[in-house]
């Protein structure tokens, strides 16, 4: 018998509706039911941080939650980033910066990175590595990373100086 | 699909969570935070039959001090928002002290409060800080409520003193006096790792800078919190020379602490550690204490 239940919840802005059993993550029913692959996954525990994605602007490892949590919550995926003409300005900044080789791990640390820069707009390398910790690189050396955080915060602050 | 399949209940009470605690008993699951549990499932090192999603009662999610001595913290409140409430880290140093050191910015915006003490592992950081502070618990039933103190509630490997018909509700946490200094210190082998070896370190002063108070626990170093009594008890009537420090540190790391072998560091090194970082700890909260 199945046990699946309704799941309402606004996911990239948009309402949703889906069903699925309790033991699903929020992760397989991003993944799976909802077609929403930019969020990979990694270990399961918590580590890598290869499916970061926002719950009501808090950022959050989806294979550690419940898909049945989300409900009434707000989704933010890494698809849910760019718009339609432009990419945000952390992906263009990972793109200038070659934050990325093989780039699986990068939907999670760019949506990290938004996190961060909503929260402190001007973060020094200390405060950008400590916050990355949560996610794992096995490529880049961070390096690359690190200088597309500084360089995503930079765009970001021009861009609101731009709007005054 | 990684976790064994279960009963899912997500109560809208605290009443209706403790019902259902009381029916189901030990079967049942608390989810929290969840970062603890939801791994452990994925991995079916844990099957829990029943879960109960503590999540929607927004009733034991906040900070409060009513009077000035004590504050207190709701289970269901987050690692991250414990972490940047400006009066813990103005009255409670030591606990804001420690709250960096849990995980990464993901696991303390989901992690909460009440499932870091409750799931009573060791090499976390909040028992340790509860004992440190000499805080308490309160837990609930259908029957009633009451108060755990730090020091009998952990009893070993993930094991509390928490019935099974009981849910952890509320986190009392004393607030510093003043001429109190303080110290977290981890050795961990990467930022957010588990620790091998952790110390919390709180002392008060009188005015001549005489140590009237301390404590000393140690994370990790034994198969609970650990404070090291007899060896706090030789600062107590005594000014810390550098003489005094080092033989307390050799006391704790030799006698006190009951550190097991892991994959990561030998007794030897765990000892080592111990004593490095209470020399290190205790060194650090003399200096605070005489600036407050």
């Amino acid at each position: 018998m199945s046990n699946k239940r309704v799941v309402s919840s606004t996911i990239n802005g948009q309402q949703v509706e889906f069903l699925t059993e309790p033991q699903q993550s929020l992760l397989e029913c991003l993944r799976d039911t909802l077609g929403l692959t930019g969020s990979k996954e990694g270990c399961n525990d918590g580590n890598c941080g290869a499916c970061s994605v926002l719950i009501n602007n808090r950022l959050v490892n989806a294979c550690l939650m419940l898909g049945i949590e989300i409900e009434g919550k707000d989704v933010v995926t890494v698809e849910g980033l760019a718009d339609v003409h432009e990419l945000h300005p952390v992906q263009e900044a990972f793109v200038l910066e070659d934050g990325l080789q093989c780039g699986y791990c990068t939907p999670g640390f760019i949506v990290a990175t938004k996190a961060l820069l909503d929260k402190n707009a001007n973060p020094t390398e200390d405060e950008i590595r400590f916050w990355l910790a949560g996610n794992l690189c096995r490529c880049t050396g961070y390096d690359k990373i690190v200088r597309s955080v500084r360089l995503a915060s930079q765009l970001m602050n021009d861009a609101k100086e731009g709007l005054q | 699909m990684k976790p064994a399949s279960f009963k899912y209940y997500a109560p809208e009470s605290l009443e209706e969570a403790l019902v259902l605690k009381a029916q189901y008993g030990d079967e049942a699951r608390i989810l929290a935070g969840g970062q603890s549990l939801i791994p452990a499932m994925n991995f079916r090192i844990m099957q829990p039959t029943v879960l109960l999603d503590l999540n929607l009662l927004a009733e034991l999610s906040y900070t409060s001090s009513k009077d000035s001595a004590v504050l207190h913290i709701g289970a269901m409140t987050r690692l991250s928002e414990v972490e940047d409430d400006p009066l813990i880290a103005d009255r409670v140093a030591l606990l804001h002290e420690s709250l960096p050191y849990i995980a990464h910015p993901q696991i303390r915006n989901r992690g909460t409060v009440g499932g870091n003490i409750a799931h009573a592992d060791p090499a976390a950081e909040l028992p340790v800080i509860a004992l440190a502070t000499d805080s308490r618990f309160r837990v609930q039933s259908t029957n009633g409520s009451r108060w755990i103190n730090s020091d009998d509630f952990f009893r070993g490997y993930f094991e509390t003193a928490i019935e099974p018909n009981e849910i952890l509700v509320e986190l009392e946490v004393p607030f510093h006096v003043t001429n109190t200094g303080w110290a977290f210190l981890e050795v961990s082998r990467r930022s957010g790792d588990y620790a091998m070896a952790g110390i919390a370190v709180l002392i008060t002063l009188d005015r001549d800078y005489i140590c009237r108070q301390a404590r000393l626990v140690y994370l990790n170093l034994s198969d609970a919190p650990l404070e090291a009594k007899q060896s706090a008890d030789m600062l107590v009537g005594e000014t810390l020379s550098d003489e005094l420090i080092e033989q307390v540190a050799n006391k704790a790391s030799e006698e006190e602490i009951m550190p097991m072998e892991s994959l990561h560091a030998t007794v030897n090194y765990q000892r080592h550690l111990a004593c490095i970082l209470t020399k290190r700890a205790l060194e650090l909260a003399y200096g605070r204490a005489k600036e407050t």
